[in-house]
Parts: structure tokens; C-alpha cells; sequence
């Protein structure tokens, strides 16, 4: 078990299963697949992430550097908060970037959501966290990674 | 009254207190604790007024964007300056389409597209003609200044305004590049302020030939992500002065380096303005180092992967011009196309074949001679955004090849080379 200290940009207590990206992961090309065929969860389709690429999202802590891509990309957060099917946690290890703090707070303000967002935890944590590992996060920005 | 960490105008209080209706105030508090995560104190005015929106297409899934635009208008809010947009989805006279093809563009994808250029329209769309993903080019008409400030989105489009025109914009997502046009005001963060525009990476060009800007682009993107590169050696190749071409150039390595990473600014040294102003003064002082060689180009572009159904097959169908080609570039191209075709002894193009311009750039070019001698090789003209094209499962079917690094990462389409691409255009194999 380790314990990460991070940034709680939206806060919230939540545990489940982590699906780990070591590069940044672009919202447009992981989300948009999914979104256009109204799917009842997201299958990360970003052909040039192989980390996370054919994997499902949805309902998980989706940890990752940044995310990176078009600026589309706030508005794919709102939309798959909105529909539903978005990942439970974004866990940065980096500063939050523009794209997706655009998204957290679209979708917070305006949908109303729960999605979970938190920063800075350093690239300690993204280095120990593995796809599958259970994590659990605090609403202080604390992360558990057992 | 409410505590904000940011300090507020009491104007922009009042606003976020609702004291000017309550979508107003959402709409405020947006852009509020938008900042705030970035360690914004303050929000400063935008001083170039017409904006520029990412989100163009009615796709209907986009329930929360009608719905947001629907509460925006009811409240009688507007983007005062105006604003251009990306690029339209269909234009079936110039991208021609099956029958099945079109039911699922208009009837299932796009569905909204009427009612949402409507919407578009209600909240401050400059013109008809206004979509377009370079509307920073002189045809176009919205051209910051440098040291303006924007309410922009577009990732293509804030960085070309960044770097070359020397304009100040974040990397704003759909909806806040409106929200910032609406009020007027956007956080005092990142790429707006002069430590933000910092490089942090020294990047050296030591190829043995001018790169191929979308592949030069998407090295620097994968490499340096976010941050701000500061790139020497390229003005070897496109000179020192902002000339149609070394224009053209940084158009297309941008729009690269910020689909392949998230590159919202670059410097390149002596030609770009704020690298002329202040040279490597630029530069932070544990700014990282990235050699691009010869070797390394051909590293990257062996790595994209090709997500074609049968990767042997031939392309079907050649996209040019993602983002939009300036007019320089169209007249390249056809001359290209044109004189390919006749060394090889061809009239017509092997691949069906569609350049992709800003609608004032194409009607400028549909006036000129060389549309005809475009025309004449089969190859069409269209103004949509080839990504929204793509973006229509049945075209999955379909190999198409681009030269365009952006279109690749968001597609299927197979990134060739402008030479390669020429190749299989006058019926040769690459």
C-alpha cells in the first residue's frame, strides 16, 4: 500500500479499479468513439496510447500525466459526464492541464456531476500505480494505491 | 457576499453574483474556477473581441453544448465581438457521398447541424461564411494583433495566434472560448502571461533538408506535451521573415505539435516575434534539451501505427488541408498535382482527391485561374473539417490517406508524406 498526497481539484471519496496511461492521454481520440455510437461505456480508441487503448474507462480511475490533444476536449468531458460514462476519477500526476480542468468544471457547474479530479500526485505515484490496482481516493486529495 | 480566492472587479462580482442573471453568473463562475486551478489572481479583458469556437458540428450527442447554448440565449447573451468557428461537417457537392453515407451524415451524425448553426448565429457567429479553422489568415479577417488577448479555442488556431501572430490565449476548451467572448474577461494564467510564455525546452533542428513540418511538428508535440519549445535551426529553411511560405509552414507544424502533444506556444529563433524581440532570453534557465535529426524524423514517422482494415490496401480517398490551406498552398498543390500527373502521363487524378481551404480562401481561388487546372484532374475543393468527415463510422471502410499528422491521430486516415502522397495521387506506389 502506498499513500500519494495530491490536489483535490473536484473532491470526493471514491474506491475501485485504476486503468493507468504513462502518457498523456488525448480526450478527443480516447473518448470520441465511444460518445458518436451513444455506448453504454467509453473503450479508450486512441490508437497512438497503447497503454490504455481498447481498454474500458468508464466507472474507473483513469491515471495519467495530463491529457493532451484538441480543444474539444473540456466539452468530451462534459459530454460523457453528462452521458454518464465517463471515468469515476481523473488522478494527475502532473498540474491538472487547461483541456481537461475546462471539463471538470463544465461538467461540475453545468451537468451537475460527481467526476472526481486530483493533481499534482507526482510521478512517484504514476510510476507505482498498475492497470488493475485498486485505489482508493480521499476528499482531501489524498490516494491510496493498494 | 461571496467568497472568491481570485480578485474581482466589481463588475465581474456582480456578474458572479447573478446580479446580471443567473446563466450570466454560471457562465462567470466558469471561467472563475477555471482560473483558480490555475493559480489565476485576477481575470483580464480580452482586447481582441472576435472569438474563435472549436465546436462547429451538430452532432447530437452533444446534448450538454444545445442545451448550454439554449440557456445562453434565453438569457439574450452574446458574444459581442463576434466569432468565427471550425469548419462545417458536410458539403456533399465537393465530398461526394453514397446514399447510405448521407443518411448517416445528415439523419444520424449531424442531425443537429441546422438547428445548431442557428444557435451559433443567436450568440454572436460573425457570418455565414465563417467556419473555418484558419480564420487567423488575411481572407478570413480575424487577425489579432500581437500582445492581443483571446477568448480562443481550436488548438490549431490558439497556437498559430501564440507563436506566430504573437497573441496571448490559453489552450481553452469548447464552451469557455465562448464564455470568455461573452463576458469579456479570461483567467490571468499560463500562455497570457510573460513567465508562461517561458520555453522550457531547447529544441535543435540538424536535419540535412527542410523537415516536413507535420512530422517535425509531431516529434516536438510528443516530446515537450504542454510546455513551450524553443526551436533553433529552422530558420535555416524558412528564412527569417514571416513570408506566405515559412507561414504556411508553422501552420502546419502547430497544428501538429498541439494534436500530437498539447503545444499551445513555440518559439523559433529569428523568425518567430517574440524570439525576435527577445531572443533566448526566452529560455528558462533548467529548460530541457531535444535534438531532431535526420534519424529521429524517420524514427517518428516509422511509428505511426496504420489503422486501415487491410493495411495493404490502396487509399481510396487523399484529404489535403487539415487545418484549412492558406491560398499560397493551394496554388502549390495544384501546380504539384497537375505537373505530377503530366510526367506520368495522366489527366486525372488515381486517387479521388479533396483539398480543404476556408470558404473566403477557396472563393478567392475558385476566381482564379488555377482552379480550372485543378478541377480538370478530378480533384475537388471543399471548405468542411475532414475530421468531422471521418468522424462517420461508415468511413472506417474506407483508406484514406492524409498528409495531415492532426487528421491521423484522430482518424483511421494513414499519414503520407506531401511527396508520397503526390506519388499515389498520379497512380505510383509508396
Amino acid at each position: 500500500m502506498k499513500v500519494f498526497k495530491g490536489r483535490a481539484v473536484a473532491g470526493g471519496n471514491w474506491k475501485g479499479e485504476a486503468v493507468v496511461s504513462k502518457a498523456g492521454v488525448n480526450t478527443l481520440a480516447t473518448f470520441q468513439k465511444s460518445a458518436m455510437a451513444n455506448a453504454k461505456e467509453v473503450v479508450a480508441a486512441d490508437q497512438n496510447n497503447p497503454d490504455i487503448y481498447g481498454k474500458i474507462i468508464t466507472g474507473m480511475a483513469l491515471c495519467l500525466p495530463i491529457t493532451i490533444g484538441s480543444t474539444t476536449g473540456g466539452l468530451v468531458i462534459q459530454t460523457v459526464c453528462a452521458m454518464g460514462i465517463n471515468p469515476a476519477c481523473f488522478l494527475f500526476s502532473k498540474h491538472i492541464d487547461s483541456l481537461a480542468a475546462s471539463g471538470i468544471v463544465l461538467a461540475r457547474i453545468w451537468e451537475n456531476s460527481s467526476v472526481i479530479a486530483v493533481d499534482g500526485l507526482g510521478d512517484e505515484f504514476l510510476e507505482s500505480v498498475k492497470t488493475g490496482d485498486t485505489v482508493e481516493v480521499k476528499e482531501n486529495g489524498e490516494v491510496i494505491v493498494y | 457576499m461571496e467568497n472568491f480566492a481570485m480578485e474581482l472587479t466589481p463588475e465581474q462580482r456582480e456578474i458572479a453574483e447573478g446580479k446580471q442573471g443567473e446563466v450570466k453568473a454560471k457562465v462567470m463562475r466558469t471561467l472563475i474556477m477555471f482560473g483558480e486551478i490555475f493559480g489565476a489572481k485576477r481575470l483580464i479583458p480580452v482586447t481582441h473581441a472576435q472569438g474563435h469556437l472549436v465546436t462547429s458540428f451538430g452532432i447530437g450527442l452533444l446534448k450538454p453544448l444545445f442545451r448550454t447554448m439554449d440557456e445562453l440565449i434565453s438569457e439574450g447573451l452574446k458574444a459581442e465581438g463576434g466569432f468565427t468557428v471550425d469548419p462545417r461537417p458536410i458539403d456533399y457537392a465537393n465530398v461526394k457521398c453514397g446514399v447510405l453515407d448521407k443518411l448517416v451524415f445528415s439523419k444520424i451524425m449531424y442531425s443537429r447541424q441546422a438547428d445548431y448553426e442557428r444557435q451559433l448565429v443567436a450568440v454572436g457567429l460573425t457570418d455565414k461564411d465563417a467556419f473555418t479553422c484558419t480564420c487567423y489568415l488575411p481572407e478570413v479577417g480575424n487577425v489579432p494583433a500581437k500582445g492581443d488577448v483571446l477568448s480562443w479555442a481550436e488548438s490549431s488556431a490558439v497556437v498559430f495566434a501564440n507563436s506566430v501572430l504573437g497573441a496571448r490565449c490559453n489552450r481553452n476548451s469548447g464552451m469557455l472560448d465562448l464564455f470568455g467572448s461573452i463576458v469579456g474577461y479570461v483567467p490571468d494564467f499560463g500562455l497570457v502571461t510573460d513567465e508562461g510564455r517561458r520555453a522550457t525546452w531547447k529544441v535543435y533542428v540538424r536535419t540535412t533538408a527542410r523537415p516536413e513540418a507535420q512530422i517535425l511538428g509531431s516529434a516536438v508535440g510528443m516530446k515537450v506535451m504542454e510546455d513551450v519549445p524553443y526551436i533553433f535551426g529552422l530558420d535555416a529553411f524558412l528564412g527569417s521573415e514571416l513570408t506566405d511560405d515559412a507561414i504556411a509552414y508553422l501552420k502546419d507544424f502547430g497544428a501538429a505539435t498541439a494534436s500530437n502533444g498539447a503545444v499551445g506556444l513555440y518559439h523559433i529563433d529569428n523568425l518567430t516575434p517574440e524570439a525576435k524581440d527577445l531572443g533566448e532570453a526566452l529560455i528558462a534557465e533548467d529548460a530541457k534539451t531535444y535534438v531532431i535529426d535526420d534519424a529521429e524524423l524517420e524514427r517518428v514517422y516509422r511509428s505511426y501505427p496504420v489503422m486501415w482494415k487491410d493495411a495493404g490496401a490502396k487509399p481510396k480517398l487523399c484529404f489535403i488541408g487539415c487545418p484549412h490551406l492558406t491560398y499560397g498552398q493551394l496554388e502549390k498543390w495544384t501546380d504539384d498535382i497537375v505537373g505530377t500527373l503530366a510526367a506520368k502521363g495522366r489527366k486525372k487524378v488515381a486517387v479521388r482527391t479533396v483539398l480543404c481551404a476556408a470558404p473566403a480562401v477557396a472563393e478567392k481561388f475558385r476566381r482564379s485561374g488555377n482552379y480550372a487546372r485543378l478541377t480538370a484532374t478530378g480533384a475537388t475543393l471543399t471548405s468542411i473539417c475532414p475530421l468531422m468527415y471521418t468522424n462517420n463510422p461508415l468511413t472506417k471502410r474506407i483508406s484514406i490517406a492524409t498528409s495531415s499528422n492532426k487528421l491521423r491521430t484522430y482518424s483511421a486516415a494513414r499519414y503520407y508524406k506531401d511527396s508520397e502522397l503526390l506519388t499515389l495521387i498520379s497512380g505510383g506506389e509508396v
